[in-house]
């Protein structure tokens, strides 16, 4: 078989019978009333990214404010209501929503080779009662702002004046938002995979967004039913979480990170999907360990449910229980290391090109790395003791929240771009803006480390001045994390403006998404696809004439002695 | 029951037919199915996606209350003599006819989804509207319960303030107010739908209007079960009616004079309990004091109870929305052996808010 033959035997790809997505329908309200996974898909993406900015520039001025160790700008309630804001804003609008709800919204089907996600009225349902929450906290910043740290803890926040009734409301509704996105993909995996699309055909990305929905399905009705305690307690006086009243303040926080910290996992177990994705399309390798990351996935999802009482070693809880939840939070760390050697067993012996996205990719694994093991030190009983509430815990759910989810989230973002809206961006300043997002990141929250074992404490707007250096160190590395950022923006604006027309698979990648047009037709594929093993890159090869990589129908004839292809391109 | 089934293929038997409005059932012959989403590839996926999503619906509903009756044992564990103390307000009778109704409104749901299955649609529209009712009775009996603790002062936490004598409150006139509404209102459109010849109109509003009178149904149910119970148990109906109030009166029988000093003493500390009761004798001592103690934590039983039974109250009137909506394509004949996942999908619902109350009677009107 010689190149010439390979090349025109190429596979066809889905969408020259219809338009793509983007422009099969004009006008608002071919959006607003989409039925289309991918266009509710794009609305949660710039709906999460305006929170993202929002809650981007709060942490801005929160660093900026800590500057000096005395006031620059901020009153102590002020500060107290932009921290819980911060936290707030980019917990329950950002990091819960954003790779399930904006990339797994318009991806999950078209990896499935389905139409559509089970039930599209309700995942339209989902972006608007998401509007909703959004538009609920934007009151409760209106009615008197917020003070309670994200968390809500009693009985402080059925004490303090702020608007907590607003923003907890908005917080249920949100939760209804998350478990609708989770019931319809877990509907959907279960009941649409195609013919030879078996459990293990699926893309890694597709088994982290299942045992995501696990969670979602799961512990978020919890979340509700707190919130719905909280309302009540602060406007009946029910007393279920009042002391006076017979009821008991620690019951809330049992409730709260029952859903809270499998929510932690809500967050980064898409982004390890999003990662697992990269590492092995940039490698051009199969994935090593498909099971076993496939399996750590659930494994995560479900040891998540056992560990909550963590976040409570210091709020009087038995010695017996701390014990047993320190125990059950270390063997979260066995699968999560699962994933990490597995990926870096991928990238052994891989032809590894550094992509943007897998810039991303090699930066999450480090990040992680450095988040998980951190965590560590705060589930063992006698440490947590002493490094409760300071920037220990801060810095360590940062490398976690932004080093993990949010690193994954750009990665992702700018893996499925092309495929998403058809350009392609500068691919050098986009290595650029991860690398000074890279280099911002660690020299914001590296220093907290050090903080918070020298004793900082979190949420404090003044400080005592042998923590200068570190803050002001901080300070200027969010600083040059905001300017990485901006300047990622702008690469992907200016791509939508300018960019080269994309190919349809512009990075080789093996999954059925690659297999449409960039951007998809409106259904996804013109006949039911063909599935086979994922994560094989023999018959992918590169075609300087697209541009892009293009599927090559027979595969290479093999030498009969070694079993090696035999070399059909160069 | 076949509630588990997928939709038989093809050729069902249409042996049932007994809507005679076949004008509006399927067409056997259609090539196309009118009810299946472009994005399944059959009817059968498109039933199972719905039927799994119904059942992690469900898994959401349990883990929403989960969090309710986890603070139940909570505080039940730490609390008992106030629970033990405020079972005697509620009347398990008025739980059990309750209990009885909804029992029954899920057997005539699961009926409709046999009678949807077989193309039974006059009966399908029957057994709906039955199931409706039930609900509408539950919420009447509901309201008589809620109206008396709130003349008695029996509420939540912060506005525990029981009362010996009932103060006679326009309570249950407030709050039968939306179901005499819902009677003008569906009255009305029943009327408009009659007199404009839409039958269809006519029968859904009339059938409304059957669930919207089956509210006072529920309300005579629950004024006359009281009446009853007293007739059974010797006592007036107006001591059964103040039965509640005077808990006293059940953990030691005295005088009316006597059960106003130990209210007095309960209102107060257990210094001034004891003081009041010396007068009366060690036993009734003791007794004062095991009361004083008694209602320190009642009204935490109140909150529980109230939000449990709410919330219940809450799926209760959002499983009677989706029933009538059920009901009004049931009038359009769209269901039939073909197509009837929503009636199923509905039926799961209205069966677990059966469950939860099956758990809510015992747990909350039977712990005396």
């Amino acid at each position: 078989m010689s190149d010439n033959a390979s090349r025109t035997a190429t596979a066809h790809v889905h969408g020259h019978s219809e338009e793509n997505y983007l422009e099969c329908a004009h006008g608002w309200k071919s959006w607003a009333f989409t039925l289309d996974h991918k266009r509710i898909g794009v609305m949660y993406l710039v709906a999460i990214l305006a929170s993202f900015l929002l809650g981007g520039v709060m942490a801005l001025v929160l660093r900026a404010e800590l500057f000096t160790p005395n006031k620059l700008f901020l009153s102590e309630d002020m500060y107290n209501q932009m921290f819980t804001l911060h936290g707030a804003v980019m917990t329950f609008l950002f990091l819960i929503p954003s790779i399930p709800a904006a990339l797994g919204n318009f991806i999950l089907p078209v990896m499935l080779g389905v139409k559509d996600v089970a039930f599209p009225r309700m995942n339209l349902a989902s972006f608007y009662l998401w509007v909703f929450g959004a538009i609920f906290f934007l009151l409760a910043i209106l009615l008197g702002g917020l003070d309670t740290g994200w968390t809500f803890y009693t009985p402080y926040s059925t004490t303090t004046n702020t608007a907590v009734i607003t923003a907890t409301l908005g917080v249920f509704i949100l939760g209804f938002s998350s478990i609708f996105t989770g019931l319809n993909f877990m509907v959907t995996i279960n009941t649409m995979r195609p013919a030879g699309m078996t459990w293990f055909r699926m893309p890694l990305f597709l088994w982290s967004l299942y045992a995501t929905s696990i969670i979602q399905i799961l512990a978020t009705p919890v979340l509700g039913i707190t919130g719905l305690l909280l309302v009540a307690e602060r406007a009946l006086g029910i007393g279920i979480f009042d002391p006076a009243r017979g009821g008991d303040p620690v019951l809330f926080q049992h409730f709260f990170w029952f859903y809270s910290h499998p929510a932690v996992y809500i967050m980064i177990l898409p982004a390890m999907g999003v990662v697992s994705e990269l590492v092995s399309t940039f490698s051009r390798k199969t994935i090593f360990g498909y099971r076993f990351i496939a399996y750590s996935s659930i494994a995560i999802a479900l040891l998540g449910f056992l560990v909550w009482g963590h976040h409570m070693f210091v709020s009087g809880q038995s010695a017996l229980a701390a014990t047993v939840f320190s125990a059950l939070t270390f063997t979260v760390s066995i699968p999560s290391a699962i994933k990490v050697f597995n990926w870096l067993s991928t990238m052994y012996k891989g032809a590894i090109s550094l992509e943007t996205p897998m810039c991303y990719a090699l930066s999450f694994i480090f990040l992680f790395g450095i988040g998980g093991l951190t965590g560590l030190y705060l589930g063992a009983l006698a440490t947590d003791v002493h490094l409760h509430d300071t920037y220990f815990v801060v810095a360590h759910f940062h490398y976690v929240m932004v080093g993990g989810t949010l690193i994954a989230f750009l990665g992702g973002l700018h893996y499925w771009w092309p495929k998403m809206f058809g350009r392609m961006y500068n691919e050098t300043w986009a290595r650029v803006a991860c690398l000074i997002i890279f280099v911002g990141f660690n020299a914001t929250f590296f220093p907290q480390f050090v903080l918070g074992s020298r004793g900082m404490p979190r949420r404090y707007a003044r400080y005592d001045g042998e923590f200068i250096f570190f803050h002001q160190f901080s300070t200027t590395g969010a600083m040059i994390l905001g300017c990485g950022l901006v300047l990622c923006a702008g690469v992907l604006v200016h791509s939508l403006l300018r960019g080269r027309k994309a190919p349809a698979n512009p990075w080789g990648g093996s999954t059925l998404e690659w297999k449409c047009s960039s951007p998809p037709p409106h259904h996804n594929f013109d006949w039911p696809p063909v599935v086979t093993e994922p994560y094989q890159y023999d018959h992918i090869v590169y075609d300087p004439e697209h541009q892009g990589y293009v599927e090559v129908e027979d595969i290479p004839e093999e030498d009969e002695v070694t079993g090696v292809p035999v070399e059909s391109h160069t | 029951m076949s509630t588990t089934t997928a939709p038989p293929p093809e050729a069902a038997p249409p042996e049932h037919s007994g809507g005679g409005n076949d004008d509006h059932g399927h067409g056997h012959d259609h090539g196309h199915d009118p009810f299946l989403a472009h994005h399944f590839g059959s009817a059968k996926q498109q039933f199972d996606a719905g039927k799994f999503g119904m059942w992690l619906f469900l898994v959401t509903e349990i883990l929403f209350f989960s969090g309710l009756f986890c603070a139940y044992a909570v505080y039940r564990s730490t609390h008992p003599e106030a629970f033990a103390n405020a079972d005697q307000y509620l009347d398990p009778m008025l739980g059990a006819a309750n209990t009885a109704v909804l029992i029954f409104s899920s057997l005539t749901m699961a009926w409709a989804v046999r009678a949807a299955q077989l193309g039974q649609q006059q009966l399908l529209v029957r057994l709906l509207t039955i199931t409706l009712s039930c609900a509408s009775i539950f919420l009447g009996v509901k309201a008589v319960e809620y109206s008396h603790k709130w003349d008695l002062g029996i509420l939540w936490s912060s506005m525990f303030n029981p009362q010996l004598h009932a103060h006679h409150s326009p309570a249950l006139l407030v709050m039968s107010i939306p179901a005499m509404l819902a009677v003008v209102a569906t009255a009305i459109l029943f009327g408009l739908g009659k007199s404009k010849q839409k039958p269809v109109q006519a029968k859904f509003w009339g059938c409304l209007l059957i669930t919207s009178a089956a509210y006072f149904g529920g309300v005579g149910l629950g004024l006359v079960v009281p009446i009853i119970e007293g007739a059974i148990t010797g006592e007036t109906a107006v001591e059964v009616a103040e039965h509640a109030a005077a808990t006293e009166h059940a953990a030691v029988e005295h005088a009316a004079a006597e059960n106003a000093a130990v209210k007095h003493a309960a209102d107060h500390t257990a210094d001034g309990a004891a003081t009041t009761a010396a007068t009366a004798g060690s036993v009734e001592a003791a007794a004062a004091e095991q009361v004083a103690i008694d209602m320190t934590y009642t009204g935490i039983f109140f909150s529980i109870y109230f939000v449990m039974t709410g919330l219940h109250g809450i799926h209760i009137l959002a499983g009677m929305g989706v029933i009538a909506w059920l009901l009004y394509r049931s009038l359009l004949g769209h269901f039939g052996p073909r197509y009837f996942g929503p009636v199923d999908f509905v039926g799961l619902y209205w069966h677990l808010v059966d469950l939860i109350w099956i758990y809510l009677f015992p747990l909350l009107y039977l712990i005396g």
